[in-house]
């Protein structure tokens, strides 16, 4: 039975246009910061190269070069991996404490739910960028660093999300049931409540994950976060920003290579809505 | 009643979450404001600087005569002007405020309309377009958007009324509005894609229902049924959608403000970190936080009036 529902699902993503389209594109930015990752690029990211500084897009330097000669391609896909490796831990850590106080808070109830409910109304009470800003000033600049900021600025998120579905199916039926037949509370909230808010949770993570990418080059381009030399996406476009009247390509690829996962995490997240959501399934 | 009960609880939380938790900043204010210097004073010069600035207090002492301080309107000094915080985050509150309105306003205004755009032939080629910039605008980040357009706009058009001293309303409406202009129009494209989808849903459903097909019935033009009926039947999503943009929008003001070099709160937070003035950034985001409440609040009031059906 759950294996059938299972194949469902991934069906009925691959039925839309644009969730496949996201799925690519968020494939390629992977590959490419994989590349990255595994230092295959065809160039160094930080090598300087003063004589051949501000070359636009050719054969060796597909994406031109930057005012120190150094390649635009090795540092874009450097920073995708370095804005992706940020977005994976900051929204993994939000995604486990988020749900873990969010069940807790909506199974337990009482002193224990509005505590958690009162404090995630104090982070909701700040404007995201501006809170994670605070963070990483005081916490530092390492990757984890803002990693922890991010996480911390969508944690709440994560425990609306959990909690909405735990409060429901906490007094449904089944549920009472179980708990009137002796079953451990542990095992009542994994075997039997926690599949029902896994859906809005996956949901929740990919477009997550496409705020915790905005974030970050936000913060990078504020410059928190990332610093000079190492290459980030914000920071190129920050970088870029005195160049760009003559020099086009510093700033145009670091932009589009944020928008293109953007995109693709916000159409991956619509689909994995209307897949996951049986409601909204149209055919 | 517990409405206000619960907003007063959250302030509460804010000031704890701002005092405790944004301290662990490197270093405390004396190093923060001699900077090395601090390593050239005797552990006895220390302990007066210490006593001066009364962190040699306990921190709950501390919190006490700071939000006593805050609440009276002190928001201390800035180490490098002399100026009092109280000062700059009046005026610097004004710009934001402008800012955040202006943008919302052209964010509403687009959203509606290419909303209803969209919405007159779902799975056309001209919701598609909709939709396309629905999908854009969302992804891409307002500081790519600024940095384009100033670009753009100097070099290609030599316009660029940002270039000069900034002017507050009073002194030159006119130049004014052209520096809020672009600022509020980046900040405008990111509302606007939230509210355009939301307005796109919210007709689709809308036009199903069957006080829509009588009005057509009735042989009212579709003009009428598409803005009486069924866009007013449609205003309690977008308004509350356009709610939460604002905030978002404050928090992209930041960003906004520090490249179209307007003196608001977001580049106020900006300066006093880059400065290290951890006073400031404190009662600050302090500020900050309490204008994002108090907009929320007014949202849920003005929410509540639109639909009369929520008690």
């Amino acid at each position: 039975m759950s294996n059938r529902r299972e194949r469902g699902w991934v069906h009925y993503y691959f039925q839309s246009t644009s969730g496949i389209v996201g799925l690519a594109l968020v494939v390629i930015m992977v590959a490419l910061s994989l590349i990255s990752a595994f230092g295959l690029a065809p160039h160094d990211p930080l090598e300087q190269n003063p004589v051949n500084a501000l070359q636009g897009p050719n054969g060796i330097h597909w994406f031109g070069t930057d005012q120190f000669g150094r390649d635009i391609f090795a540092r874009s896909i450097d920073g995708m991996r370095r804005s992706l490796s940020v977005a994976i831990l900051s929204v993994s850590l939000a995604a486990f404490f988020g749900v873990l106080l969010g069940v807790i808070g909506g199974f337990f109830g009482r002193w224990i739910d509005s505590l958690v409910v009162r404090s995630s109304d104090v982070i909701f009470a700040f404007p995201a960028i501006l809170l994670a800003l605070a963070i990483v000033n005081s916490l530092g600049n390492s990757w984890i660093d803002t990693s922890i900021a991010i996480a911390i600025v969508y944690t709440p998120i994560f425990i609306r999300v959990a909690r909405g579905p735990v409060l429901s199916v906490k007094e449904m039926d089944y549920v009472k049931s179980v708990r009137v037949l002796g079953f451990s509370t542990q095992r009542i909230l994994l075997k039997h409540i926690a599949p029902n808010v896994l859906a809005p949770i996956v949901v929740q993570i990919a477009l997550s994950l496409s705020w915790a990418i905005l974030t970050e080059s936000g913060l990078s381009f504020l410059g928190l976060g990332t610093q000079p030399p190492d290459a980030s996406l914000g920071l190129m476009v920050s970088e870029a920003q005195p160049l760009a009247a003559f020099a086009w390509w510093a700033l145009a690829f670091p932009s589009i290579f944020i928008t293109i996962v953007v995109v693709g995490l916000n159409l991956v997240g619509d689909g994995l809505r209307d897949a996951l959501d049986p409601a909204r399934r149209s055919s | 009643m517990s409405r206000a009960l619960s907003v007063l609880t959250t302030l509460f939380g804010i000031s704890l979450f701002v005092f405790f938790v944004l301290r662990v900043i490197p270093g405390d204010t004396i190093t923060s404001s001699l900077g090395i210097e601090t390593g050239a004073l005797t552990p006895e010069q220390i302990d007066v600087l210490r006593a001066y600035y009364g962190i040699d207090q306990p921190l709950v002492g501390q919190y006490i005569s700071w939000m006593t301080s805050f609440l009276s309107g002190d928001l201390g000094f800035s180490y490098s002007t002399g100026a009092a915080v109280s000062e700059l985050t009046k005026s610097a509150l004004l710009v934001t405020i402008e800012l955040a309105l202006i943008g919302t306003v052209l964010g509403v205004i687009m959203g509606i309309s290419i909303g209803m755009f969209s919405a007159r032939k779902p799975g056309s080629i001209r919701d598609f377009a909709g939709q396309l910039f629905g999908l854009l605008a969302l992804a891409i980040p307002g500081f790519v958007l600024s940095t384009t357009i100033v670009t753009v706009m100097a070099n290609r058009f030599q316009y660029f009324p940002n270039g000069y001293e900034y002017m507050s309303p009073t002194e030159d409406l006119w130049m004014n509005l052209q520096q809020m202009l672009f600022p509020g129009l980046v900040l405008g494209i990111a509302v606007a894609a939230p509210v355009m989808r939301t307005t796109r849903s919210a007709l689709l459903e809308t036009v199903d229902k069957d006080f829509i097909r009588t009005a057509i019935g009735k042989g009212l033009k579709p003009r009428v049924v598409r803005l009486r009926h069924v866009l007013r039947n449609s205003l309690i999503p977008i308004v509350t959608m356009t709610g939460i943009q604002f905030g978002y929008l404050l928090g992209g003001a930041v960003i906004v403000e520090k490249i179209f070099a307007l003196p608001g709160m977001g580049r106020q937070i900006l300066d006093a970190i880059n400065k290290r003035e951890y006073a400031t950034v404190q009662s600050s985001i302090m500020v900050f936080a309490i204008l994002f409440v108090t907009i929320n609040l007014i949202t849920d009031l003005v929410y509540r009036r639109v639909d009369p059906r929520i008690k």
